[in-house]
């Protein structure tokens, strides 16, 4: 049972993110190199390591501790760091997304948000009345709440797995929240935490360009006319367009 | 308060690549174009900063902005049509080149067989091969009359490429290039497809293999396998678009000019003739009517479809009766797709838009179809256009999508797997159409666009098909897991599939079943052209623009045959 629910969800998620998914067509799955699926581990919280930088001076969006605080555990747990590299915290993801809500991202600047907003069919897309940062606060502030009913406990004291036993209810669409699924917030938070990871770190994330070294991605290359024929795997020291 | 502007010979509606060659041709002739352009002026010094896949790949620096026009979408009649409150499905462009700016530039001319669907079909697997809900038609012109119109624009282009495909039309000459670099990723897709009996060649390529000057003296400089490409604009002036062609040839004659921010909202027509375009400053709001003596529609396919219908010029398709013909056919592209997982690292985020191998063995009638429950196909291709890291996060199935385990298979396999993906054509079905939508408008009040629109059980066909071959050459290469893509249920304008729509303002032979005729010319009034993707009876089984380039030059002839003699040209 609770292997159906993991394949669903993440069948859900792959119709939404271009990613191929469906049937195997031939070989065998990959032996080896994943471990048991994530949420069984039960590792204890990760905590604010050395080299993040900010604190809640340096937010732009949050206006309180608790909520940012949620904010970078769960992007924690949805990018954990590990014998790779650093994870959401260590990379800054936070303070980017923090950065992202403040701005146009966050208030929905290039986006239809004329009336009337009715529910509308999986396949039609966002269509809620609120703007991403409503939906993030309101967001944080249900996981806080879930934490509450489930463990009695806040959400950042929560053991990893806790944490992913939430966050799961959420991207299965089991928790209310009002103007908008809880699914969406998920699928939301997921794509902002590997934005934070990814892009260049002129938006404040990828912390010295971590994310893309774990990733063998160079970032800003001025061209690859000398490289692209070349049968050998090139590691390259990546550039950020800030350098 | 209206502000009507002097008359001209020429107005084009939108600068983007279709804008942009009828402009040239007819500025070169000595008529004085205008070009109304929603969007603001760039050029390749805009691009300098363009390595970010962010604030262009992610959040859509060169698009639509929504918050002013955006179009509505429903599956079928029966449901309400809601907003596409975010781009997703395909990107709209806006601003000087519009999508010519950012696309990849994978350069095709359609098959023989496209032209003439509806009679080679029949010809070869009788009248019911597709039921007669799939409105398919001849499109009014064969691939030999448009020979010449596709070698114009890729000259214009410059396109770098190898004529080895034996299933594509004849060509009458080369290409004006020779093909790009071909990189160890693409050698592996022809060493399989080779071995499986099948004919690659090198993808015809807008990102030219050498620097190029064209029949216009516009300069075209050798792509630097950037990895930027497609999303993004070319910070050297080597991905072919219209401002470093097009666009200079028509200026440099000083018989065009460009008036940015201005957004058409009405054509306006008297008796059987149009007399110009009302448009609005985007940042006064003021009202301005430019006359012309010839208005072309080069706004892209659901512009062009909207501003006849709120304009009132020519009758809406209604899928109750058949009857009309503004908005009919409307087309998308199917997309069937393997994924293949290797051991070795590939230097898969080295790339350009249009490197590529491709084969065309499954496309168009180029194999048989009498055991199958579908017509047409796809071209199949493996492209290194450069992966980047937000958006591409491979893993295996049954991997979840977040946390630890997600973390090391999307890192793992970023630089280990390769795709193959099929352009499949999408046939036209009597419930897939354009109109206007009753509720919703746009910043300047006029009604959004509405898409009635599906996947149907002839695209369902062709995906689980060419998905298959697909995987077949994948397995070939050596993957060691290979992945199909999904089988495609209802169509879903939340993921980027292809921004390769089709149809609404079909071409043809009568006024009965299409909207312009094989100039692109207006059946209702002769002085109203209008040219884009919109003009395709049906998609084929590649990506469209080399084909709404030849019909531009095509349209550009006619305008200069109609400024001359008048009347109607076919
Ligand atoms: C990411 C991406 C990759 C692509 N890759 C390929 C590819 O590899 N191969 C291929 O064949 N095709 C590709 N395409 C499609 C290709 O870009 C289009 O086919 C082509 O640009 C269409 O030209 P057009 O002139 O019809 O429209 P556009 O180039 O879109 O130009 C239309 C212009 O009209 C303007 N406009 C619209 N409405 C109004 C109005 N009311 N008033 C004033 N101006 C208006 C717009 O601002 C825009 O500048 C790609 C598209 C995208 C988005
Ligand atoms: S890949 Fe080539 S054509 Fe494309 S943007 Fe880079 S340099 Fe220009």
């Amino acid at each position: 049972m609770a292997k159906k629910e993991k394949n669903f969800s993440r069948r859900d998620f792959l119709k939404t993110s271009g990613i191929a998914a469906g049937a195997l067509i031939g070989g065998g799955v990959i032996g080896g190199l994943i471990g048991p699926n994530a949420g069984g581990t039960g590792s204890s919280t990760a905590t604010v390591p050395s080299g993040a930088t900010g604190g809640i001076l340096h937010l732009q969006f949050f206006t309180n501790n608790e909520e940012f605080q949620i904010l970078m555990q769960a992007t924690e747990r949805i990018f954990p760091e590990d014998e790779l590299g650093p994870g959401a915290i260590r990379l800054n993801v936070p303070y980017f997304i923090d950065r992202q809500l403040a701005g146009a991202y966050g208030e929905n600047s290039k986006e239809y948000m004329q009336p009337p907003f009715y529910e509308g069919e999986r396949t039609q897309g966002y269509q809620s009345r609120l703007r991403r940062n409503e939906i993030f606060r309101q967001g944080l502030q249900a996981m806080q709440t879930e934490a509450k009913n489930r463990f009695n406990a806040n959400f950042v004291d929560l053991e990893g797995r806790q944490m992913d036993e939430i966050l799961t209810a959420f991207q299965e669409d089991e928790i209310k929240m009002k103007g908008v699924s809880s699914l969406f917030f998920f699928r939301l938070l997921r794509q902002a935490t590997l934005e934070g990871a990814y892009s260049d770190p002129v938006y404040n994330g990828n912390a010295n360009m971590d994310g893309w070294r774990m990733k063998g991605f160079p970032g800003h290359q001025a061209a690859y006319i000398n490289q692209v024929d070349s049968e050998k795997f090139q590691e390259i020291e990546p550039r950020s367009l800030g350098m | 308060m209206v502000t009507t502007l002097e008359k001209v010979d020429v107005v084009t509606v939108g600068v983007g690549w279709t804008g942009g060659i009828i402009a040239a041709e007819c500025a070169k002739e000595g008529l004085k174009v205008v070009g109304l352009e929603r969007g603001r002026e760039r050029s390749t010094e805009d691009y300098s900063i363009v390595h970010d896949e962010y604030r262009y790949a992610i959040r859509y620096e060169l698009m639509q902005d929504l918050s002013r026009e955006t179009i509505t979408f429903r599956n079928r009649r029966n449901q309400r049509a809601l907003p596409m409150r975010q781009m997703g499905s395909f990107l709209l462009g806006e601003g000087l080149g519009g999508s010519g700016t950012n696309w990849n530039g994978q350069n095709w001319r359609f098959l023989p067989y496209d032209f003439q669907i509806k009679t080679m079909t029949e010809e070869k697997y009788g009248k019911n091969k597709l039921s007669a809900d799939y409105t398919i038609q001849d499109w009014g012109i064969t691939y030999d009359e448009l020979e010449p119109y596709f070698t114009r624009f890729e000259k214009t282009a410059g396109i770098s490429g190898e004529d080895t495909n034996p299933f594509w039309g004849k060509r009458s000459e080369g290409f004006p290039t020779p093909p790009m670099k071909k990189t160890p990723i693409l050698k592996k897709f022809e060493t399989a497809s080779t071995k499986l009996g099948l004919s690659p060649f090198m993808m015809p390529s807008a990102n030219l293999s050498e620097a190029y000057e064209n029949p216009d003296g516009a300069r075209i400089n050798a792509c630097q396998y950037c990895g930027f490409c497609e999303r993004f604009g070319c910070a050297y002036g080597a991905k072919t678009s219209p401002e470093v062609t097009v666009v200079p040839t028509a200026l440099n004659t000083g018989n065009f000019e460009v008036k940015y921010n201005a957004n058409a909202v009405e054509i306006l027509k008297e008796d059987d003739k149009v007399t110009g375009v009302r448009y609005i400053d985007t940042i006064t709001f003021e009202e301005f009517i430019q006359p012309a003596e010839v208005v072309v529609l080069t706004s892209y396919i659901m512009n062009n479809a909207k501003l006849l219908m709120v304009s009132d010029i020519g009758e809406q398709y209604d899928p109750e009766t058949g009857r009309g013909t503004l908005g009919k056919n409307y087309g998308y592209q199917i997309l069937p797709s393997a994924t293949g997982f290797f051991d070795e690292q590939m230097n898969t985020f080295m790339g350009a838009g249009a490197l590529g191998m491709t084969v065309d063995d499954f496309n168009g009638d180029n194999f048989d179809h009498s055991d199958l429950d579908f017509i047409h196909g796809a071209s199949l291709s493996i492209t290194q256009t450069g992966l980047r890291p937000i958006l591409h996060n491979p893993i295996p199935p049954d991997t979840p999508s977040w946390g630890a385990d997600f973390k090391k298979a999307s890192i793992h396999n970023f630089t280990r797997t390769l795709n193959i993906t099929g352009q499949g054509a999408s046939m036209p079905f009597k419930e897939n159409y354009m109109s206007l939508d009753g509720t919703y408008k746009d910043i300047y009040g006029v009604p959004l666009l509405q898409l009635t629109y599906n996947f149907t059980d002839q695209d369902r066909a062709l995906h689980a098909h060419l998905t298959q071959r697909a995987g077949e050459i994948m397995q070939e290469m050596g993957a060691k897991t290979v992945v199909g893509g999904n089988p495609i249920s209802d169509y879903d304008i939340v993921p980027y599939q292809t921004t390769h729509n089709t149809g609404g303002t079909i071409m043809g032979t009568n006024r009965d079943d299409s909207v312009v005729n094989n100039y692109l010319q207006h059946w209702d009034a002769e002085n109203l052209f209008v040219v884009g993707a919109g003009n395709f009876a049906h998609n084929g089984g590649y990506n469209p623009t080399g084909t709404v380039g030849a019909l531009a030059y095509r349209c550009a002839e006619g305008i200069i045959k109609y400024s001359k003699d008048g009347g109607a040209l076919a």
